[in-house]
């Protein structure tokens, strides 16, 4: 969660303004709302923006707020509420540990050891190679332990797969996406247990 | 209309009412903290919890829920106490329980609620909440970790004041309730927050840790800072005004207050006149009040009545124009003015100088055009009635004037009397709305009565309400709003030049070229002081200002607080002020000082009491008598067709916080025009408050 406050230590641009490329994209999201409702297109501006920039800066959120004609606080309301978005930069691998009960009981605290002990840096903590974070549940329960890295999700960790992963990522060699022991989406592990044939 | 039973009693209410509306209707009165009648409903306090059958086994937010045929509700069932109770153990889990340092403490919504709701212990022993405090200007004190997130503030700045600076960023118990960017609350109705505010979270910045609710004696009086006449209730401990809340008056400015009206009153304390002065080879010096009489004496014996003139100014009192007019005249003078800007009338018709579809006209009004008015800054209440009118989506806005932000949108059609001659002979598209209109309304600011060519301005207007239609059977829609809450008076009961007087100008040009030898000023500090010349000038007033700076006398009045004041709203409504506390040192009650001075110029008047005085304006007009109704007025063509200049309306007031002797005191006021009209943001360190 700490990706989510503001970091006071680092400066904030004085200016932002999408690049054309991503303007086109954000003309695409404002069309699809009626006249006089643009600011329902808030949401993926954000995301845009934040892409563009790797996070969220205070000018990106007044930029957004200007081009959808809304007060600005608004857009610090959304910007704020909503833990995807990042009001501080991270490093190049965002690695949002999950850390409640199911991952939890399933061996999240490996896990975050594995990440530790590649990337070198705990909770809240960030380099230049990755920014190190606890978060709620992912919703991935299914698949505990679970870690988010940037856009994807990692599922079914281990300290010792995970810690292969956290290598190959910081190595910049491929990676496998979604669980890590072969899991087709969140069926039970290791093939069916029910309806296994004719009845 | 839907029939439900509330605590076993039976009412029908018109549908879409909520349970707690309708429970108030017949004087059941469930708590809430969010819920506040004038703003939209939240409700995510859940302290306003009642039973309701039929529904589902839990209690429902009353405030959130609209009544439906044949509910019963119950408001005080063992279910909905306990649930009232266990919501108040919610709120208090992060409460700071800081009552004993709390500027809040005696006067809290939640204070009271937990006595009547909370636990006599808490079991919560895990580490509370704390908040960062944010900064909203210089007028707003904070202390977050009181808030119950309750977000009447961020509802009020978003919807009454126009100013969307507030937002609840973060969640669940990150919520704060901030500006985001640590800056002043854009809004000259800030002070309100702090009304709303049902805890401690925020609080009054130049009234902190100053003292506590029970030790004030409360008086009820009326505001004269602007000409809406606020009814205010002036909070005064000992002899000095600790602070100004507004008091309910849904006609004038229902529960709200400009900050001005709220916190100038600093300024009654400071630069105070409190001895009578006398100019001696060329300096002021302190006098009793036999010698500045006699030194006025001296001078009223030589000077024919011809050579005498006053001007009275914007905070006058109607008793102390009305005895000055008539002092004066016994004189021999017939050279008075009330209105120091120069602005006109036609002075034999009130219909041409008050507001007359009355504030409340407002919430009716189908079209509005504002002319030469920048009401946020003259009249801040009367704009947020504006706004509300506007948000009713029922209204059409236009403006000919400065283009400024009013907080509403509005039509801007030029700046100068172009447009205005546009509207009247029916070129302007605006033209065509006003007629449609069910209840059209035009506005006219001082902006626009006070040049040289406003006689033909006041025409244009007249002209436009004739081809409007803007007066008609039960509606007068032509307003005028003033900026002095001492006009509406002065002009009622005739304060304006007599036959062969001078007006402003006359006495102004008269004295600078000597043709005349005796000015009066009561109060009046916005003239051009220069140009009095040589003439020998009497200052009555409660400040020290520009007018008591020209003056050979000065007579030390009382300030509004000090005296009880008849005053008329630009409506023309008639309002008093009260005494709350004695005026300082030697200065007296304005109508005292001219009935004294009188018997020392050989001319006594005869009344000798406040009633008499009363009477005497009574007998002037009917408007000065609450007994009286004052019939319609007829309508008829105003001011003098001619030439109009092309050039822009100007709003005379340049800085709301500065534009009368006590806000020009205020160090509050000060600090407001730092922030909010020089721009300067820079949050101040040191102590707070
Ligand atoms: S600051 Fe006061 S008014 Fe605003 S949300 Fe908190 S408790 Fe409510
Ligand atoms: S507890 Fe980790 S994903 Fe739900
Ligand atoms: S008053 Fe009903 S929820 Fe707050």
């Amino acid at each position: 969660m700490s990706s989510h406050y503001p970091d006071p230590n680092v400066p904030q641009p004085e200016t932002f303004a999408f690049t054309p490329e991503v303007m086109e994209q954000a003309k695409v999201f404002i069309a699809k709302y009626p006249a006089g409702r643009q600011r329902s297109a808030v949401m993926p501006l954000l995301d845009l923006a934040q892409r563009q920039d790797g996070w969220l800066s205070r000018a990106a959120m007044d930029y957004i707020a200007g081009l959808l004609g809304m007060p600005p606080i608004k857009v610090y309301e959304v910007a704020t509420f909503y833990t995807m978005y990042r009001l501080r930069p991270v490093g190049k691998h965002h690695v949002q540990l999950c850390t409640n009960i199911s991952c939890w009981l399933r061996g999240s605290d490996d896990v975050k050891r594995a990440a530790e002990e590649v990337f070198g840096i705990g909770f809240g903590q960030s380099n230049d190679e990755a920014t190190l974070e606890e978060v709620e549940c992912a919703g991935a329960c299914v698949n505990a332990p679970v870690a988010q890295i940037g856009d994807d999700y990692y599922e079914d960790l281990t300290y010792d797969n995970a810690k292969a992963l956290f290598q190959a990522l910081k190595d910049g060699k491929p990676v496998q996406v979604g669980s890590q022991i072969g899991r087709q989406t969140s069926c039970p592990e290791g093939g069916p247990t029910t309806l296994k044939g004719d009845a | 209309m839907p029939k439900l039973t509330i605590d076993g009693i039976e009412v029908e209410v018109p549908a879409g009412t909520t349970i707690l509306q309708a429970a108030e209707q017949i004087g059941i009165e469930i708590p809430r903290f969010c819920y506040h009648e004038r703003l939209s409903i939240a409700g995510n306090c859940r302290m306003c919890l009642v039973e309701v059958q039929p529904g589902p086994p839990k209690p429902a937010a009353s405030c959130a829920m609209p009544v439906a045929e044949g509910m019963t509700v119950k408001t005080n069932s063992p279910m909905a106490v306990k649930a009232r109770k266990g919501v108040m153990e919610f709120l208090l889990i992060n409460h700071p329980l800081d009552c004993p340092i709390c500027d809040q403490g005696g006067e809290c919504d939640l204070q009271d609620q937990a006595v009547a709701f909370g636990y006599d212990r808490s079991r919560y022993t895990e580490q509370k909440r704390a908040v960062q405090d944010k900064y909203m200007g210089p007028l707003v004190a904070t202390e977050m970790t009181r808030c119950i997130q309750c977000t009447r503030c961020v509802r009020f700045a978003q919807e009454v004041a126009g100013a969307p600076d507030l937002g609840g960023v973060n969640r669940g118990e990150h919520m704060e309730i901030t500006t985001y960017v640590e800056k002043a609350i854009g809004s000259e109705l800030s002070g309100n927050l702090v009304d709303l505010c049902p805890v401690g979270a925020l609080t009054s910045k130049p009234y902190a840790f100053n003292a506590r609710p029970w030790e004030l004696k409360k008086t009820e009086s009326i505001d004269v800072f602007d000409a809406v006449g606020s009814n205010i209730r002036v909070d005064a401990r000992g002899n000095e005004v600790l602070r100004v809340l507004p008091r309910l008056n849904e006609d004038v400015n229902e529960e709200w207050l400009g900050d001005k009206s709220r916190h100038a009153i600093d300024g009654l304390r400071r630069q105070r006149l409190d001895t009578p002065y006398v100019r001696k080879d060329g300096k002021l010096v302190p006098a009793s009040w036999q010698e500045a009489f006699a030194a006025i004496a001296a001078k009223v014996k030589t000077t024919s009545g011809a050579k005498m003139a006053a001007v009275a100014g914007d905070m006058a009192d109607a008793e102390s124009m009305v005895l000055l007019k008539d002092l004066l005249t016994a004189l021999g003078s017939r050279s008075f003015d009330c209105r120091q800007d120069g602005a006109v009338f036609d002075l034999s018709n009130r219909l041409s100088w008050q507001f007359n579809s009355g504030i409340a006209g407002i919430d009716e009004a189908d079209a509005i055009l504002i002319v030469g008015s920048n009401p946020r800054w003259e009249a801040p209440v009367l704009n947020a009635r504006l706004r509300k009118r506007y948000l009713t989506g029922k209204a059409k806005f236009a403006l000919i004037g400065e283009a400024t932000d009013l907080t509403y949108k509005v039509d801007h059609l030029g700046t100068g009397p172009d447009a205005l001659k546009a509207v009247a002979d029916g070129s302007s598209p605006f033209a065509a709305v006003l007629k449609a209109a069910q209840k059209p309304m035009i506005i006219l600011g001082m902006g626009a009565l006070t040049r040289k060519d406003s006689a033909a301005v006041l025409a244009l207007a007249s002209q436009v309400v004739d081809s409007c239609g803007l007066v008609k059977d039960g509606w007068n829609g032509f307003n005028v709003l003033h900026t002095a809450a001492a006009r509406v008076g002065g002009l009622e009961l005739g304060f304006v030049p007599g036959a062969n007087g001078r007006d402003l100008e006359g006495i102004l040009s008269g004295a600078e070229k000597g043709e005349l030898d005796f000015v009066y000023l009561l109060g009046a500090d916005e003239i051009d002081t220069k140009r009095l010349g040589k003439a020998f000038v009497v200052y009555q007033g409660s400040h020290g200002d520009a007018g008591a700076m020209r003056a050979d006398v000065i007579l030390p009045g009382a300030a509004y607080t000090e005296k009880s004041g008849t005053y008329l709203n630009t409506e023309g409504r008639m309002q008093r002020t009260a005494r709350a506390v004695f005026p300082i040192g030697e200065a007296k009650e304005d109508w005292t000082i001219i009935r004294a001075l009188s018997e020392v110029l050989g001319h006594t008047l005869p009344q000798n009491t406040l009633a008499q005085v009363r009477d005497r304006l009574a007998a002037i007009s009917a408007v000065f008598d609450e007994d009286t109704a004052v019939p319609a007025g007829k309508w008829g063509a105003f001011g003098a067709a001619g030439t109009t200049d092309a050039a822009a309306f100007e709003s005379p007031v340049k800085n709301y916080y500065m534009t009368d002797p006590i806000s020009r005191a205020s160090r509050t006021m000060a600090e407001c025009t730092e922030v909010y009209v020089n721009g300067n943001q820079k949050r101040k360190t040191g102590t707070h408050g």
